[in-house]
């Protein structure tokens, strides 16, 4: 077997400390594979959030490995914490985060900004990214007057220009009406099909859940559920 | 990410909230153009001096007296020895000074001191009045002239050391008076001096005028003529008449010539000589230089007036960028979830503090330098007429470049602060879950 793409080992994560302290997560151990499509389920407050930020290395466990690609995830720093952050990961997010004033296009190459590519090489890689999306026509306009399912797919370009391995989807129809979400889910789930892009989608909404391949359940911090080995 | 690319990045985000922008500009604006005038006034009046005194003598020539052995006229403290060598005063100071006077003996010691090139005493000529043609007379002075000095001239041409003919040039405020007519019309003209001599006996000499001068601000003669060295040894031997032959020769002061390409050590190595042989000496620069001090000292009392707005003005700098900060709070969580480090997060906000502050000081120096010109211009024809050649507000291109650095500087360093707390910011807690 080859060796998983995430491995999560007995983590644990708290915030404060003494009468404060709260635990999020308290030993969560899985694996995530290549390609594979997982939904990280629960409700508000039961630490998927920091389950998503602890894969997405944007918070480090408080004791527990993390390891992407077999490498301990507690080893990077600096730069190169950094580099993989940029290189490895997309982030889709509900509230979609972008920068109103400034053009779907800028808006798409920011990976690409902060990682150094140059300016024409940017451009060619935004402009194919958002023709991927449908959206190369609105690639002048500015961000704050797209519609909600416009911005969800400039989000999703911004999460692909950079060649991620993997796309964290916090919520990504939360903020959409049913019909432009099924659309989003649509080019999610064909991203992680044709292109073999890791979706880690994380939602409390159970329709969504059920169309990816595996569902890992969070509730009070612990994994109650793990599809995967439930089916197996 | 690129240099370029964050010098981009904060060059647009600086015009994101365009009032708050602006508003801080104005506030450096301010700053920057008080500065600015404040300088320039400086360097106008500086470079004034410069100009029309460069007539105080030449880079390479020193005055040189005969060091007293106590102070005289009002600076002494005690009754003053009788010295019978002492002389009134030529040079700048307290009245009732008097000076060793020098004598030949003096200037043979002087000329074999190392490095002194040549000696010439300064002779002092008293004339009583000019007059043309049996008109009006008028008290005039004469004016040495050493080499290397230069005349500011209306009209004409510089006195002519070589020639025999008698020759001078004339303040352009006497060519009326004396019945000359307008300057051109006085060149060329014979003009006759009157001089006394130590028998009372008044000598008239006849001369020539070969040229006019303005009258500067520091002009070394003021209301003086200037001679050539055929005229001015004519009035000295008449005005020597009757004095006895060994008195004749006693002078005041000396100039002497040193290597024009002495550096500044090697012209004080000369004066420590000098002192050491008992004499006093002092460079054109050393006199310049009191001037300037002045000068200096009033411009950067002015300069500290600016400075003050300009700190004011970076506590605006601070705020408008906390509320940047603020505002943009989850753009950073998001830079920095993308892999974007707190170095360049920290660069992305202090190069649009420094922005900010160039673009409030490049706004602040090209209005003062418009309104600096119009400025001077206006008073060099009305209240400031009286002195020709001074443009009161002056531009120096290394002094603007240094006030737009400076500028710059102050505004990186207010903004130091609000892009540290951005650089500080934890991509989480930015983004604003939960």
């Amino acid at each position: 077997m080859t060796t998983p793409i995430i491995s999560v080992r007995d983590v644990h994560k708290s915030y404060g400390r003494g009468q404060n302290r709260f635990d999020a997560l308290k030993g969560v151990t899985f694996d995530i594979r290549q390609g594979e499509s997982i939904a990280i389920v629960g409700k508000s407050g039961s630490g998927k959030s920091t389950l998503m930020h602890v894969l997405a290395l944007l918070d480090a466990p408080t004791s527990g490995t993390v390891e992407l690609e077999g490498v301990d995830t507690a080893a990077l720093r600096g730069g190169r914490l950094n580099r993989t952050r940029n290189k490895t990961f997309g982030f889709v997010f509900q509230q979609f985060f972008l920068t109103g004033n400034s053009s779907v296009l800028d808006n798409v190459i920011l990976p690409l900004k902060i990682a150094g590519v140059g300016r024409s090489e940017r451009k060619r890689r935004g402009l194919a990214a958002l023709e991927q999306l449908e959206l190369d026509d609105k690639a002048k306009n500015k961000a704050v007057n797209l519609s909600g399912g416009q911005k969800q797919r400039t989000v999703i370009a911004r999460a692909l220009v950079n060649n991620p391995r993997i796309i964290f989807a916090d919520e990504p129809t939360g903020n959409l009406d049913t019909t432009t979400g099924a659309i989003v889910e649509d080019i999610l789930f064909d991203l992680n099909r044709e292109n073999g892009i890791t979706l880690i989608v994380v939602t409390h909404d159970e329709d969504l859940a059920a169309r990816c391949d595996r569902r890992l359940f969070i509730r009070d911090g612990l994994l109650v559920e793990d599809s995967a080995v439930v089916a197996a | 990410m690129r240099t370029i690319d964050i010098i981009g990045s904060a060059v647009s985000n600086t015009f994101r909230s365009k009032t708050r922008t602006i508003l801080t500009i104005l506030a450096i604006f301010v700053g920057a153009f008080t500065l600015t005038l404040t300088s320039g006034l400086g360097t106008g009046i500086n470079a004034y001096i410069d100009d029309t005194v460069t007539s105080i003598g030449a880079s390479d020539v020193m005055t040189v007296t005969k060091t007293p052995e106590g102070a005289t006229g009002i600076a002494a403290d005690e009754p003053v020895e009788y010295n019978p060598d002492a002389v009134a005063s030529g040079q700048p100071g307290p009245p009732g000074s008097t000076v060793v006077a020098l004598t030949p003996t003096d200037l043979d010691i002087l000329a074999a001191i190392d490095g002194v090139l040549d000696v010439q005493a300064t002779r002092s000529i008293s004339p009583d009045f000019i007059q043309f043609d049996g008109g009006t007379k008028y008290v005039v002075g004469v004016g040495s002239l050493i080499a290397g000095q230069s005349i500011p001239l209306v009209t004409g041409v510089d006195p002519d050391n070589g020639s025999a003919e008698l020759q001078l040039v004339l303040p352009v405020s006497f060519a009326e008076p004396l019945g000359l007519g307008d300057e051109d019309r006085a060149v060329g003209q014979t003009v006759a001096i009157a001089i006394t001599d130590a028998e009372r006996t008044q000598h008239l000499v006849d001369a020539t005028v070969v040229g006019v001068a303005e009258e500067g601000l520091a002009s070394p003669t003021g209301a003086s003529i200037v001679p050539n060295n055929a005229l001015s040894d004519a009035l000295f031997d008449s005005q020597s008449i009757g004095i006895p032959a060994d008195q004749v020769e006693r002078y005041a002061s000396a100039s002497l010539w040193f290597d024009p390409a002495s550096t500044d050590a090697g012209i004080s190595a000369l004066k420590d000589r000098l002192v050491d042989a008992g004499y006093t000496a002092s460079t054109v620069a050393d006199q310049l230089g009191s001037f300037k001090t002045v000068i200096d000292g009033i411009v950067l009392v002015l300069n500290a007036f600016a400075i003050i707005a300009l700190l004011a003005a970076s506590f605006g700098i601070v705020n408008t960028l906390f509320m940047s900060v603020q505002e943009r709070t989850r753009e950073i969580g998001l830079m920095k979830a993308m892999g974007m480090g707190n170095g360049r997060v920290f660069s992305l906000f202090s190069i649009e503090a420094a922005f900010i502050g160039f673009l409030g000081s490049a706004i602040g120096v090209v209005i003062a330098m418009l309104a600096g010109s119009a400025i001077s211009s206006a008073l060099s024809g009305s209240l400031l007429a009286d002195l020709p050649g001074l443009t009161l507000i002056a531009f120096d291109p290394f002094a603007i470049t240094v006030i737009i650095v400076v500028v710059m500087a102050i505004a990186f360093v207010a903004g130091t602060l609000p892009a540290a707390r951005a650089a500080r910011a934890d991509p989480v807690d930015s983004l604003g879950y939960e």
